[in-house]
């Protein structure tokens, strides 16, 4: 492993992200927008029968949300990144094809859960009722194995495809169902049990309710199970990314 | 001593050879080409070279070491340029000096120096610190190619070095680059599709089309392989005892005719200028118009392959930089 190689990765993400203050802001504006909509607007509608808000429930599912699509894309960049970027320059260096993967990750991923923090502050000041006990921290970690599992996905992606027009197409393919098919917008109890099947195949189930657990103390599974499910998803998906990335030949 | 050895490379895509059996060496502290049309299959064995693409048949040395199985030594032993930029415009010229002296595990002393070096020999001391997305395309180019000289490889790749620039810039850069070969002694390896690049830059070219090494050596025994210069004369009306009269010459190495012009090929053209007018004289032939043409880089492709260094059509590659370049205009 190539140490050097994951440090300049990591600090060339950490860099940009402080300096492109208005990407910021536009990275913030698909969540905020879902906070307020979704969450204060629809939510004003929704008895969940829980006792819990809906707005109070929907702002892990919101950050998972957030983290899946920037993870996604952050990840399938490597596309990009590989004909034209620093990527390419990265790849003539005397450094092993795994360590670029990992410092990818180190690097999407620092980002990534420091927006995730960023949603949190704005919910909190929208009123999200956060119930802090010791296992809050634990909420970085989820954050942290969302991303890192979905930018597995996004380099795997990204390795992997070579048309460059067909990729939003195909990433969002995968972001969708995804989304969708997970408990980030209503509560997995509420559907049949084949569709729950299938929720529970999706990583981001396990993470997202790791996040209820952690911020908010209610989640359908045990926060060690949802904590489980996810660090399994984390591993496999680098691994892919990896074995995927190996492969990829500067076209 | 040979820095690199090439040795039957081939490399195919599907059905497509994009390089087809190439084998050529270059000197240790050379500049040597690779002259050819887009899609001759320079950047390909370009990337064979540096590592990025492995060869289906053939191999090659670079720097001692066999670029199939040692491919860390020679990442080690090489800097490239790409074709298309690979600085991160997002971040100062210092620092992308910086990390790729990191990525080479250049340690924090001798990296400092380094980048003072190579940025002095650059010129873009006073613009280390401003971010790369402000940069000229001239400077972007300049950082690249002293980025790739930060870790003293022995083997500098420029593939493409000046596509893009304008004229002005051009000749800049081929100033840098030659300043570069002679005071750092770095071997250089370039790909071009430009005539006057490979004329004015290198000691070696080699000719490439379609995946194939039609041609290689210095520029000037290219063209003078060639036979010398062309004298076209303009007439009015045919005459066949002038042009027999001229082929038994002897130092008129060949004569063709075409609408109303006669192409004469000799030797210092300007001055047998003089005497090829006597005998179209003696032939009772008027002369119209004279013209003098030397040979260039440009024949003598033409003279290989037939054709023209022409544009080929934009490929996929074109119309990913098309749309690189519409996203970056957005960006900024």
């Amino acid at each position: 492993m190539d140490t050097n190689a994951i440090y300049v990765l990591w600090l060339r993400d950490l860099k940009r992200f402080v300096r492109a203050k208005s990407r910021i802001v536009g990275m913030m504006m698909m969540p905020i927008f879902f906070l307020l909509g979704l969450g204060l607007g629809l939510g004003s509608l929704i008895n969940l029968g829980t006792g819990g808000s809906y707005f109070d429930f929907i702002v892990p599912g919101i950050i998972g949300m957030s983290l899946l699509f920037t993870s996604v894309f952050t990840g399938s960049a490597v596309l990009w990144d590989r004909q034209f970027g620093f990527l390419k320059e990265i790849l003539v260096t005397p450094n092993s094809r795994s360590s670029i993967v990992i410092g990818r990750i180190f690097g999407g991923g620092t980002t990534a859960v420091l927006q995730s923090i960023l949603v949190v502050i704005i919910a909190l000041l929208v009123g999200f009722q956060m119930h802090v006990t010791v296992y809050t921290a634990l909420a970085v970690v989820f954050m942290a194995l969302i991303a890192t599992t979905f930018i597995g996905l996004g380099l795997t992606l990204g390795s992997m495809i070579n048309d460059f027009q067909g990729f939003q197409l195909v990433t969002s393919f995968f972001t969708m169902p995804l989304f969708f098919l997970s408990n980030s917008i209503f509560p997995i109890t509420a559907l049949p049990k084949a569709i729950q099947f299938i929720m529970y195949l999706n990583p981001l189930t396990y993470g997202v309710d790791g996040l209820r657990n952690a911020l908010l103390g209610t989640g359908t599974l045990s926060i060690w199970a949802d904590l489980l499910g996810i660090a399994i998803s984390a591993v496999i998906m680098v691994s892919l990314a990896v074995l995927a990335f190996r492969k990829t030949e500067v076209g | 001593m040979d820095m690199i050895k090439v040795e039957n490379l081939t490399k195919e895509f599907g059905k497509l050879r994009a390089v087809d059996n190439v084998s050529f060496s270059v000197k240790e502290g050379e500049i040597f080409g690779l002259l050819g049309p887009n899609g001759a299959g320079k950047t390909t064995t370009i990337k064979m070279l540096t590592t990025l693409l492995q060869p289906t048949h053939g191999n090659a040395n670079v720097a001692g070491h066999d670029i199939r199985k040692d491919q860390n030594s020679v990442r080690n032993s090489i800097g490239i340029v790409f074709q298309d930029p690979s600085l991160d415009d997002e971040l100062t010229g210092r620092e992308n000096l910086e990390f790729h002296a990191i990525l080479y595990k250049i340690g924090k002393e001798q990296r400092e120096r380094k980048i003072k070096e190579v940025l002095k020999l650059v010129e873009l001391e006073d613009k280390a610190d401003t971010l790369v997305k402000f940069y000229s395309g001239g400077m972007k180019r300049r950082l690249e190619i002293g980025r790739g000289l930060i870790h003293e490889p022995r083997v500098l790749f420029l593939d493409e070095p000046t596509v893009g620039l304008d004229p002005q810039t051009r000749r800049h850069i081929w100033d840098y680059i030659k300043r570069l070969n002679e005071v750092s002694k770095v071997t250089l390896i370039l790909t071009t599709h430009y005539i006057e690049e490979a004329d004015y830059l290198c000691g070696r070219v080699a000719i490439v089309d379609h995946g194939k090494l039609v041609a290689l050596n210095t520029p000037k025994i290219l063209k003078d392989k060639l036979g010398g210069d062309v004298v076209s004369l303009q007439i009015s009306g045919g005459d066949g005892a002038l042009e027999k009269s001229f082929k038994s010459t002897k130092w008129v190495k060949a004569v063709s005719r075409h609408d109303g012009t006669m192409d004469l090929t000799v030797e210092e053209g300007e001055k047998r200028i003089p005497a090829l007018m006597e005998i179209a004289e003696k032939h009772n032939v008027k002369v119209d118009a004279v013209s003098l043409h030397k040979p260039s880089l440009e024949d003598v492709f033409i003279h290989y392959t037939g054709k023209s260094i022409r544009e080929e059509e934009g490929g996929a590659m074109d119309s990913m930089r098309a749309h690189r370049k519409a996203w970056s205009g957005r960006r900024n």
